[in-house]
Formats: C-alpha cells, structure tokens, sequence
C-alpha cells in the first residue's frame, strides 16, 4: 500500500468580513497526498480550491486566517493555524522547501526588467542567504537539463519567452528547493492546449524524476486533471464532497455535483455536437451563510428530504469517498449524467 | 436601440454580414516586422456562429481587433453588409460599433467596482438618448435574455456576482445596442465549465431566438465543437482550414489541426495516455 506523504486534517481557514462575520471558505477538511502522486483538486470557482491551497503553502495573509488545522508531512506535525503571534516566522522554514506554492498568473508576476537567471538566484537567496551565482546557476541549469529544457531561458527576459515557455519556467524555479510538496494553482489555465500538454509532460517527468514528492494540482478543468492526476477530490462550497482514484472517479461519479461538472466538460466528440447540455442549475451558495445540511441540496437534482436538515457522513466504498445521501441509498451506483443533458 | 434600428431587418441567415478580404497586420518590430495576420479571407453569415479556433499567438486576437475596427489593417479590406469599413471615421464609425458588439475575455475587469449592474447599463446606453421607461424596459428585457432576473442583478454590484454572472452581464450590455454581429474574444475561457456552459448556451439562444451573427474567438476546440456552425483554424497569421465544424473537427484534413485536436485533454481516453508519458 502507497504510503501517505502528506495529510492535512480539519483544515478550517476564514475571511474577515468587514461586517465581523467570518465567512469560512475552507470548512473542516482534510486531504491526502500519497507519496510520489498527483492529486486534483477540482470544484466551481469560489469552492475555496485557491484559499486551501495557501492555507496548505502557509501563505495565509489577512483577511485570510487558517483559524484549525495541521499537517503531517514526512513524520513532521505542522500546526497550519495563522492565529498564533508567531506564526508566520515559524511557518517560514517550510514555505518553498517542504511545501512550494505555484500561485495563479505565477507566470505573470515575474518582472519584466530581470532576467530569468536574477529570479533564480532571489528565489535560493530568499532561503539560503549565501547561496552564490554560480551555486543558483548551477542548480537551475542542471535542473533544466534534467527536464530537457534548454538552458538559454535563464538569459531571457520575461517577454522573449511564449506563454507555455515562461509557465514551464516558472514552475521550474518553483521547485528548485525540491519541496517534499508542490501545490500548483491553476497552472494550466491560461495556455492553450500544446502548451499545456508540454507542462502536463514536464509535471510528470518531475515527479517521476522525484525533483518534489507529491503534488496537489488545483484547477476547474477536468480533462486536464483526468490526463495528469493520480486522485481527485471534489470541492463544493468549502468542503470535500467525494474524493478517490481519478479513474475510479470518473467513470464512476457518486456525488451529483462531480457528475453535473462532468457532465458540463464539452469534448470535441459527436455527442457533444448533437446533446444540450444544462449545466449546474443555480450559483454556488453564500459561504457566510451556507445552505442548511449538504450544502448542494439546493442544486441537486437528486435532493432528498434529509438532505436539508442533516450533513451527510463521508461512505468509504473502495478507497473512493463520498459524501452524499443519495450515494448513501445507492450504493456503489454511478449517478445517473442523463439528467444533465437534453 | 432607437425604434427604427429595432425595425431595422437583420440580413437574411446565410448571407454574409462582414467579411474580411485579404486582410494583414503587421507590427513593426525592431530589425524589420512580424506578420500576425497574414492576407486572410473569410466571410461572417448571418444568423450563424463561426468559430475561429488556434493556438496563442495565431493571430485570432488581432483579425477580431481588426474587424472591430479597434486597431488599423495594414493591407486588406473590412467590409459590413457590402460596405467598406475599413477606414470609416466619425458618426459612420460609431454606427458600426453599435452594430457590431463585442464581449472580451476578462469579465472581472471590464466592471467599475463602483457601479452597480443598472448603471453600468444606463452609463453604456447614454449617449442614446432613450426615455427613462425605454431605457429601464431595455435593460430588462436583455438581462432576460442572458437568463438574469432583472429586478435582482441591476441592484448588484460586480463583486456580488460570479464570473459567469459577470459575463452574462457584458452579453446583456452588448445586446443593448441591438446589434447584428457579436464577436466573442475568449469571452467564456475564464469561467468553469458550469458556468461556461450556461453562457454558450447564452450565444446559442440569442442565435436561434434573435439571429444574431457571432464570432466566436476560442483556442478551445471543445467549445467550438458545442457551438459553432462554421470553424475556421489559424496558425503563425493563416487560416490552414475551413469549414463546417462536422468537417474540420471530424474530418480534419490539415495536419495542424490533427495536431490541435490531438493534443485537447480528453477526460476517459487521457487516462491511457497519461501512463505513456
């Protein structure tokens, strides 16, 4: 059985609302990473995917706070809370070495007066203050090697490489450290589909070249996770809704929130040129005020009456996880994606 | 929409509505220029969607400015309902902008934060010069349109709304000006495939309901296979094929577009690919 590199539990991070009221968008979850895979984190937009993310890189900043919650990762019990006076010093030592964060547009943030070579010595200096030029150069040309990527970009400006390129790179300097964990936030999203097939093959390589130990690869586009993760887990309004092998998962969809947003992915195939598709009725809900038990409820197509008033439990049927009534009632059934399309 | 624009008939479906004939852009650039759109020829037909599918830098971006009459051609010809548009100025020009409408990429940024959804309508519509009961009965009906409930959105402001809410918003600004042509410039890759559905199936209602022409730009092939009539593939500035989505999607005869249709992640057959990497 595949060891567990990272376990993250009752992870529970806030905003501060100007009014007073803490809206949490990451409510009590908690989320593995087995050694040496890829796991997808998937959900509508505003599920609290990017919040989790930096709640797991420790980069909450106000108005985010991680109010509960603790990560085990390679024996070490890290406690994820923000609240404590402190804590942003204790959680230095691991932000980039033992959980790297590739934030949303990393790829745009790098500035465009330096060279890629003058990011790379910032970024080993930021965590080892006598590191060299030639130590820093040395490190990312031989990483860049092992990834057969070529060398020159280090003497590039930001404007003289294409998107894919400066994407690649990004996540390249990201992981110079070697982080035990990386956390890669969108990484896909803004590039067209050769580009991302090129970084899909480089995250590959890297993790199989064990360049980082695990990954947690957050994005709203499912093909892309399908091709690239090990697991998946389903976000719904700040919580964990099913969560299992990707393949298992896909084929066999036991939430009607992961089946509807399946359901929604449009593939250049004939069935998508002859079917209508409904998407998810509805928005996502209020985080400060979230519907009462399973929080889906008022979009589901397959609401029950106890699903108003009772949280559902998570049911474990093969290692794939799921939290839902209807599931509960239909054990091991895939739910119906008929009722999504017209 | 005055009343007469309203009455105004919209050209019969099939016929072509804008075209570009031999059309290049070329920017300079320091030792000599780049070609971003290099002599392209397509016609835009009524009441239909074409899709016009590439990878980043193929020039998609730079035809739809240029048809937009937003950035200068550099040779070629853009024409609207058999009339050259291609260096209209004035009163003709803001006509054409009323006719042809457009939704970009970025919902989150085309708002002011400051505006709710009602005056960012009333602000586009006040050079119109419509009365306040046409005007509010206007809003109405297009925020109808998009599928928002319009006694709720015009009191929101943007950050109350979702991205795909959002977009829903800037369709509803463009349908305003009741225009013929609609270009959509990545208008629905920056929201979820929930909510990118429901706006393609915005577009798909208001071509089948309304007749209006739309020019959908996308680098994704999944959303041209949902909603187009036509697509035409670009690469380096030249389109490499054209024609019904059923052909070039199914039959695809380029070897380009083999390549773009085989590198689109496919949620049941990458799980093989995956493993081969």
């Amino acid at each position: 059985m595949t060891s567990i590199l990272m376990r993250a539990s009752n992870l529970t991070a806030v905003y501060a609302a100007d009014s007073g009221q803490d809206v949490p968008a990451v409510d009590n979850v908690t989320l593995e990473v087995p050694e040496g895979q890829i796991v997808g984190l998937a959900g509508e937009s505003g599920c609290g995917k990017t919040t989790m993310g930096n709640a797991l890189a420790m980069i909450a900043n106000p108005p985010l706070y991680v109010v509960a919650g603790k990560m085990e990762i390679d024996d070490e019990e890290i406690d994820l809370s923000t609240l404590a006076r402190g804590s942003n010093e204790a959680h230095r030592p691991y932000r980039g070495s033992t959980v790297s964060l590739l934030p949303q547009g990393a790829m745009n943030a790098v500035s465009p007066t330096l060279k890629v070579k003058n990011l790379v010595i910032d970024v080993m200096r930021a965590h080892k203050r006598d590191t060299t030029v030639a130590e820093a150069m040395d490190r990312a040309t031989d990483r860049l090697k092992m990834l057969e990527m070529p060398t020159r970009v280090l003497d590039s400006y930001a404007h003289q490489l294409s998107g894919g390129m400066k994407q690649r790179m990004v996540t390249v300097v990201s992981t110079l450290l070697n982080p035990k964990l990386l956390i890669a936030d969108e990484p896909t999203s803004a590039l067209d589909v050769s580009s991302q097939k090129a970084l899909i093959e480089m995250l590959l390589a890297m993790v199989e070249k064990k360049i980082m130990r695990g990954v947690i690869f957050i994005t709203h586009d499912l093909p892309v996770l399908s091709m690239v993760t090990d697991r998946l887990a389903i976000m719904y309004a700040g919580k964990i809704v099913e969560n299992g092998p990707t393949e298992e998962l896909v084929n066999n969809a036991r939430h009607p929130y992961t089946s509807a947003l399946l359901s929604s992915v449009l593939d250049p195939t004939e069935e998508t040129r002859t079917k209508h598709v409904l998407g998810i009725p509805g928005s996502p809900p209020n985080l400060g005020n979230p519907p009462s038990g399973c929080r889906f409820h008022p979009r589901c197509q397959f609401a029950m009456d106890v699903c108003k008033v009772e949280e559902p439990k998570f049911l474990n049927e093969r290692d794939h996880e799921v939290a839902c009534w209807w599931a509960n009632d239909h054990a091991y059934e895939t739910v119906p994606m008929e009722v999504y399309k017209a | 929409m005055s009343d007469k624009d309203s009455l105004e008939a919209r050209p019969a479906v099939g016929q072509p509505v804008l075209s570009a004939t031999h059309v290049t852009k070329q920017f300079r650039v320091s030792g000599g220029h780049i070609t971003a759109v290099d002599d392209v020829s397509v016609d835009f037909h009524a009441g239909k969607v074409l899709a016009v599918v590439g990878e980043s830098g193929s020039g998609k971006s730079t035809l739809a400015r240029m048809l937009l009459r937003l950035m200068p051609v550099t040779s070629g010809t853009i024409s609207y309902q058999g009339k050259d548009v291609t260096h209209i100025k004035g009163a003709e020009l803001r006509k054409y902008w009323r006719d042809v409408q457009a939704v970009f990429q970025d919902p989150f940024s085309s708002f002011n934060q400051f505006y709710t959804v009602g005056q960012t309508l009333r602000r586009g519509m006040g050079a119109q010069g419509l009365e306040k009961e046409t005007l509010e009965q206007l809003i109405e009906t297009c925020l109808g349109y998009v599928g928002l409930k319009p006694g709720d959105a015009v009191h929101k402001y943007p950050h109350q709304l979702s991205g795909g809410q959002r977009q829903r918003v800037m369709i509803a600004r463009a349908l305003m000006m009741n225009p013929k042509v609609l270009l959509a410039d990545e208008a629905t890759s920056m929201l979820d495939a929930s909510l990118r559905v429901s706006a393609l199936n915005v577009l798909q209602d208001l071509r089948e309901n309304l007749g209006l022409t739309v020019l959908f730009i996308t680098h994704d092939i999944g959303q041209a296979c949902y909603l187009a009539d036509e697509v035409v593939v670009m690469e380096h500035g030249l389109i490499v094929e054209r024609g019904t989505t059923d052909e070039v999607i199914f039959e695809p005869k380029n070897e380009y577009t083999k390549r773009l249709l085989a590198d689109v992640p496919d949620l049941k057959g990458s799980l093989k690919v995956s493993k081969d990497f």
